[in-house]
């Protein structure tokens, strides 16, 4: 398979399903405001996917469009990171992952942004003002309820250490991204994106979450037991009614 | 827990003034900006956000109205428009 097709699809996956776990919390949050935040952010990101899963249809020249590559698919064809799927759990373990995943594309889309590649770095410089603001937005939320009450301290911890496992899978180098010159190395935005995050948890007063085992696959295609409940709620219009516009 | 309540005020463009927009509820200042930012101008409403706490807003009483704002109805010469320009001023 064509290299570039497989690059621009996975940033276009990791996208799309975090739009789509984003978007559950809206009319769910805490209050209006976040409600709207959120919302603001899940339309980010799927800006994002449209852009880059369009690309990849393109490059790779089957006549797929961005809706095919997000309707038509199985679970085993998306090759988003795990931690993108997860589900959301409370406020506060979102708040993590936002944190673990925007702060992840903020490296990646500045990187990105100045590959030879002229679509995917247009994609990745209108992006990374987005992701920006998403970091933002994490980081106060963090610092807020890591330094709030006893009860915020524990469930912003909880949050952090729940979603650390799938942290790992960032970062994992393969041939793929080796290969294609305009890639960026994820492995290469490890030890920025450690200095980020922990200067973001220290501050919060919650602690760096102990090393442990780290989940992957995703880039492969094996997922977590949630993307297929995702995908269905996500696709299941769309392959109800193939072919519907209104 | 109901947070603090927050007032805010956009200004549309440069040159414009702030023109309050509306209110919204955030724990402190710097949410509350950012909560404006989402809420006020996810549409490109502006370019320059305050947000000003709603405590500290002094505001008139519909009470007072009458007092206030009544004696100025019928004062027309506090009008520019009141004063006729004399022939031969050309740039007032």
């Amino acid at each position: 398979m064509n290299d570039l097709f497989v690059y621009s699809l996975r940033l276009g996956d990791d996208a799309l399903i975090s739009a789509q776990r984003t978007a559950e919390w809206i009319a769910a949050a805490p209050q209006l405001e976040e409600d709207v935040a959120l919302g603001n952010i899940g339309l980010d990101q799927l800006g994002q996917a449209r852009s880059l899963l369009q690309y990849a249809g393109q490059v790779e020249g089957a006549g797929r469009s961005e809706d095919d590559l997000a309707y038509f698919r199985d679970e085993r064809d998306f090759v988003n990171l795990q931690l993108c799927e997860l589900p959301n759990g409370d406020f506060a373990a979102t708040i993590a992952r936002l944190l673990y995943f925007a702060t992840y594309q903020h490296l990646l889309y500045e990187e990105l942004r100045g590959c030879s590649d002229e679509q995917l770095a247009g994609i990745a410089g209108k992006a990374v003002k987005e992701v920006a603001y998403h970091v933002d937005h994490a980081t106060q939320w963090v610092l807020r309820l890591g330094d709030g009450t006893e009860e915020s301290h524990g469930r912003m911890q909880a949050g952090l250490d729940a979603m650390w496992p799938y942290t790992g899978e960032l970062f994992a180098s393969d041939d793929l991204v080796r290969r294609l010159d305009v890639a960026v190395d994820p492995a290469s935005l490890q030890d920025e994106w450690n200095r980020r995050v922990m200067a973001v948890i220290e501050e919060s007063t919650c602690t760096r979450p102990e090393s442990s085992y780290q989940h992957s696959g995703g880039r492969e295609g094996r997922h977590t037991e949630h993307l297929g409940f995702l995908l269905a709620e996500l696709q299941h219009v769309a392959r109800s009614h193939p072919g519907a516009t209104w | 827990m109901i947070e603090p309540l927050w007032e805010v005020f956009v200004r549309s463009r440069r040159g414009l003034s702030h023109v309050h927009v509306g209110s919204l509820h955030a724990p402190d200042a710097t949410m509350a900006l950012r909560n404006a930012r989402d809420v006020y101008t996810r549409r490109q409403e502006g370019v320059s956000i305050w947000v000003v706490p709603a405590t500290d807003i002094t505001a008139s009483s519909p009470d007072e109205k009458d007092e206030f704002f009544d004696p100025a109805g019928d004062k027309v010469y506090r009008h520019p428009t009141f004063y006729e320009v004399p022939e031969g001023v050309d740039h007032l």
